[in-house]
C-alpha cells in the first residue's frame, strides 16, 4: 500500500490541468525542488487575463515566489534582526561563528562521519557474510539485519556520547565536582556500560529472532513438500 | 505515478540515496518539532519571567531586551512546583527533541546542495531564513547542552546568548511553519503512518517521487523500512528521556538518570541533597560564616543586627519546598525552617504589607550574590530565611547559617548565605 499515490497529490502528473492549487497563494513558499523553469507552471494558462493577474504575475517572475512568501519572510526578517542585535552585542564575530557553525554542523561534519561509518559498516558486513538463502518471500536480506543490530545500538551509544559528550569528556574539569560535590569521572564508565547493554540487547534481539526464524523454517518446511 | 515532468539536467547522479526519504518522512518529524519547539519557547520565556528581570538590574541578564520582555509579568509564588515542572520539562524536551531535530535534518539535506543554489530573490530569502532557522535551533540546543554541563565554552554569558537566540531562532520558526505548513499537511496525508508502521524492509519504496527535491532520484534498495526510521529516532528520545528525566524526578528515580549532570546525590542525611555552589567554589568558609556572622534587616533608615541565636529564638515555621534550578535538575521538597521573611520585615518597621526585598549574601563575587524579591514573595508565609533543613541545622554548602526559601522561585533566587535584607530595596545602594 505504501506505494500507492497520494490521494490528493499537489503536483499530478498532468501539467495543463491546472492543478487545484496554482490558486492557492497560501503554500507557494514550497521550496520546489523542480527548477527555475518548472515554476512558470504555477501560472495557469487556462485562467483569464483577470485586472490583478498580470501585476501578480509580474511579481511572480521578478520575485520568484507570492507575495505571502514575501510578506511573511520581511515579517519574520523583522524579529529575527531586533533578537540578532541584541544577540550580537557581545563578540559577535564569536558569536556569528557558533550561530553559522551550528547551522552548518550537522550537514557537514556530521553527516559525513555518521554516514561514512555506516558504509564502513556496510562494507564490513558484506565481507564478513555471504547472502544466506532468504528464509522466505518476507524475509530481507539477513546481512540487512546484522547491519541493522549493529546500527542500532551504535546509533544510540553514539547519541548518547554526543548529547553528554561534555559530561563523559569531562570538559567541565575540576569545576564540575568543586560546585556540586559529585564525581566528575562517573560518566565515561557509565556511558561504556550502557553502550555495552546496549549492544549486548542488540544481540540477544538478534539471536533470538534468527532462531524463531529457523524454527519457522523447520516448521513450515515439511507442509511445504 | 508521478513521473518528473522533465528529465534530470545532466548524469550527476545524487549521492542522496535513501529511498526514505520523502516528504512525508520529514513532515512526520516537522510535525513532532512543531509541537515540541514552540513548547521549548514558552517554557524558556517563563524561565525568564520567573527571575522576575523586570523589578531589578541585578535580576536581568538581558537588560537589552527591549520589546522582548513584552509578556513579563509578576512572577507568582502558587503553584509551587510550577518553576520546578517549568524546568524540567524545558531541559528534558530539549535533550529528547536532539534525536528528532537531527532525523529531520539528514531528511532535508539533498536541499542544501540542491541546485542552482538561488533560483530567484525569493529563493534567496528563503536561503536565508533557513540558515537562521537551522542555526537559531542548534545554537540553542547547543547552547543549552553545554550550560547544564557546566561548560562554558559559548562566547560569552549563557543568558543573553540562549535567550536572544531563541528568539532569532522563533522569528525564523514563525515564518518556517506559516510557508511549510500546508505542504506539511498534504505530505502527512500522502502516506498512511498506520499502514506505514506495519510496512517490512523489504517491502519499503521510494516516496512517490514529487517537486519537493526530497525523493532520491536514484533510489538504493532499502536497509531499514520507515517504521524502523521512525522507530530508531523513538528509541533514542526514549534512551534521553531515561537517562535523563529522573534528574529532574528526584527521589528514588534519580539513580535512573545515569548520564545526567545530576543523576546523584551529593551525600546522604539532612543535607544530602543537591548543590548548586559549594562554599569552597565561592571562597566562603567559617571565618565568613562563623561566630562573627550577623544578619542585618534594613528599611530605609531603620536597620537591626541580629545574632544567629536572636534568629533562632524568634517563631520558626516550617515550608516543605524544592530547590529547582533552570539547568534543569531539582530536588523533591525539603523541610525548610526558619524565620518568615514577613516577620523580619515587621522588625524593621512594616508590619503589614511589606514591600519586597532586596536580598545579599556574604559571598563576595558571582552572579546572583544579590537579588531583588518581589512584595508577593515576601508576603507569601511558605517564604522563609531558614536556619535549619530536614530536621538540622543548615550545612555550610546549603547557606549556613541562614537562606533564602521563597515558593516557585528559581535556585539562584534563593539565595544561600544571606548577609543583609533591605526591604523596599531592589539594587545596591538604592533608596529604601
Amino acid at each position: 500500500m505504501s506505494t500507492a499515490p497520494p490521494p490528493d497529490d499537489p503536483g499530478g502528473p498532468d501539467p495543463t490541468g491546472g492543478s487545484g492549487d496554482s490558486g492557492d497563494s497560501g503554500d507557494s513558499g514550497d521550496d520546489s525542488g523542480g527548477g527555475g523553469p518548472g515554476r512558470t507552471r504555477q501560472t495557469p494558462a487556462p485562467r483569464p487575463p483577470g485586472p490583478r493577474a498580470r501585476p501578480a504575475r509580474l511579481f511572480r517572475t521578478l520575485y520568484g515566489e507570492s507575495p505571502f512568501h514575501l510578506l511573511a519572510l520581511l515579517a519574520s526578517f523583522a524579529l529575527c534582526g531586533y533578537a540578532a542585535d541584541r544577540l550580537l552585542q557581545g563578540d559577535w564575530w564569536a558569536i556569528t561563528e557558533w550561530f553559522v557553525g551550528a547551522a552548518l554542523i550537522h550537514d557537514l561534519v556530521l553527516v559525513p562521519l555518521y554516514g561514512g561509518a555506516d558504509w564502513l559498516l556496510h562494507r564490513g558486513v558484506g565481507k564478513w557474510g555471504r547472502a544466506a538463502p532468504p528464509d522466505g518471500p518476507e524475509r530481507s536480506d539477513p546481512r540487512i539485519a546484522v547491519v541493522n543490530h549493529i546500527r542500532v545500538p551504535a546509533f544510540l551509544s553514539l547519541l548518547l556520547l554526543l548529547v553528554y559528550w561534555p559530561s563523559i569528556a569531562q570538559r567541565a574539569g575540576g569545576y564540575y565536582a568543586a560546585t556540586t560535590r559529585l564525581d566528575a569521572s562517573a560518566f565515561l564508565p557509565r556511558w561504556l556500560l550502557v553502550t555495552a547493554v546496549l549492544f549486548a540487547a542488540s544481540g540477544l534481539l538478534f539471536a533470538l529472532r534468527r532462531w524463531r526464524a529457523a524454527a519457522r523454517t523447520r516448521r513450515a518446511g515439511p507442509t511445504q513438500e | 505515478m508521478n513521473v518528473p515532468r522533465r528529465p534530470p539536467r545532466s548524469a550527476w547522479r545524487s549521492p542522496w540515496r535513501s529511498p526514505l526519504r520523502g516528504p512525508w518522512l520529514t513532515s512526520v518529524f516537522g510535525l513532532v518539532l512543531l509541537c515540541g519547539l514552540p513548547l521549548l519557547f514558552l517554557t524558556g520565556l517563563l524561565s525568564y519571567a520567573a527571575y522576575n528581570p523586570d523589578l531589578s538590574p541585578v535580576n536581568d541578564k538581558t537588560p537589552a531586551k527591549g520589546l522582548l520582555g513584552f509578556y513579563l509579568f509578576s512572577w507568582p509564588t502558587h503553584p509551587y512546583w510550577l518553576y520546578r515542572v517549568n524546568q524540567g520539562v524545558h531541559v528534558t524536551l530539549g535533550i529528547v527533541l536532539v534525536p528528532v531535530l537531527l532525523a529531520k535534518l539528514w531528511s532535508v539535506i539533498p536541499k542544501l546542495f540542491a541546485l542552482p543554489p538561488v533560483r530567484s530573490l525569493g529563493h534567496a530569502l528563503d536561503r536565508l531564513s533557513l540558515l537562521l532557522l537551522v542555526g537559531g535551533a542548534l545554537f540553542e540546543f547547543l547552547t543549552g547542552l553545554l550550560n547544564v554541563q557546566l561548560d562554558y565554552v559559548f562566547p560569552g554569558s549563557f543568558y543573553p546568548l540562549h535567550f536572544y537566540g531563541a528568539w532569532v531562532f522563533f522569528g525564523a520558526f514563525l515564518a518556517h511553519v506559516a510557508l511549510r505548513l500546508p505542504r506539511m499537511l498534504r505530505a502527512l496525508r500522502s502516506l498512511d503512518l498506520r499502514a506505514e508502521l506495519r510496512t517490512p524492509t523489504s517491502r519499503t519504496r521510494p516516496e512517490p517521487r514529487d517537486d519537493s527535491g526530497l525523493v532520491a532520484t536514484a533510489p538504493a534498495a532499502p536497509t531499514m523500512s520507515r517504521r524502523g526510521a521512525l522507530g530508531m529516532v523513538g528509541l533514542g528520545s526514549l534512551t534521553l528521556l531515561v537517562v535523563t528525566a529522573g534528574q529532574s524526578i528526584g527521589g528514588p528515580w534519580r539513580r535512573t538518570a545515569v548520564l545526567a549532570p545530576r543523576g546523584r546525590n551529593p551525600g546522604t542525611g539532612p543535607d544530602g541533597f543537591q548543590i548548586n555552589k559549594t562554599a569552597a567554589s565561592v571562597h566562603l568558609d567559617d571565618r565568613d560564616l562563623g561566630a562573627a556572622w550577623r544578619l542585618t534587616v534594613a528599611a530605609g533608615d531603620r536597620h537591626v543586627t541580629l545574632t544567629l541565636g536572636e534568629l533562632q529564638a524568634m517563631t520558626q515555621y516550617r515550608s516543605a519546598l524544592p530547590i529547582a534550578c533552570v539547568e534543569g535538575w531539582s530536588t523533591q521538597d525539603q523541610a525548610w525552617e526558619g524565620v518568615r521573611l514577613r516577620d523580619l520585615a515587621r522588625l524593621v518597621g512594616h508590619a503589614t504589607d511589606p514591600p519586597g526585598v532586596f536580598v545579599q549574601s556574604v559571598q563576595r563575587s558571582g552572579s546572583f550574590r544579590a537579588v531583588a524579591l518581589r512584595a508577593n514573595q515576601v508576603r507569601d508565609p511558605r517564604a522563609l530565611l531558614a536556619l535549619r533543613v530536614n530536621g538540622a541545622p543548615l550545612s555550610l554548602d546549603h547557606g549556613y547559617p541562614a537562606r533564602v526559601i521563597v515558593p516557585n522561585a528559581p535556585g539562584v533566587m534563593n539565595t544561600k548565605w544571606v548577609g543583609r535584607l533591605t526591604f523596599g530595596a531592589t539594587d545596591f545602594g538604592s533608596p529604601a
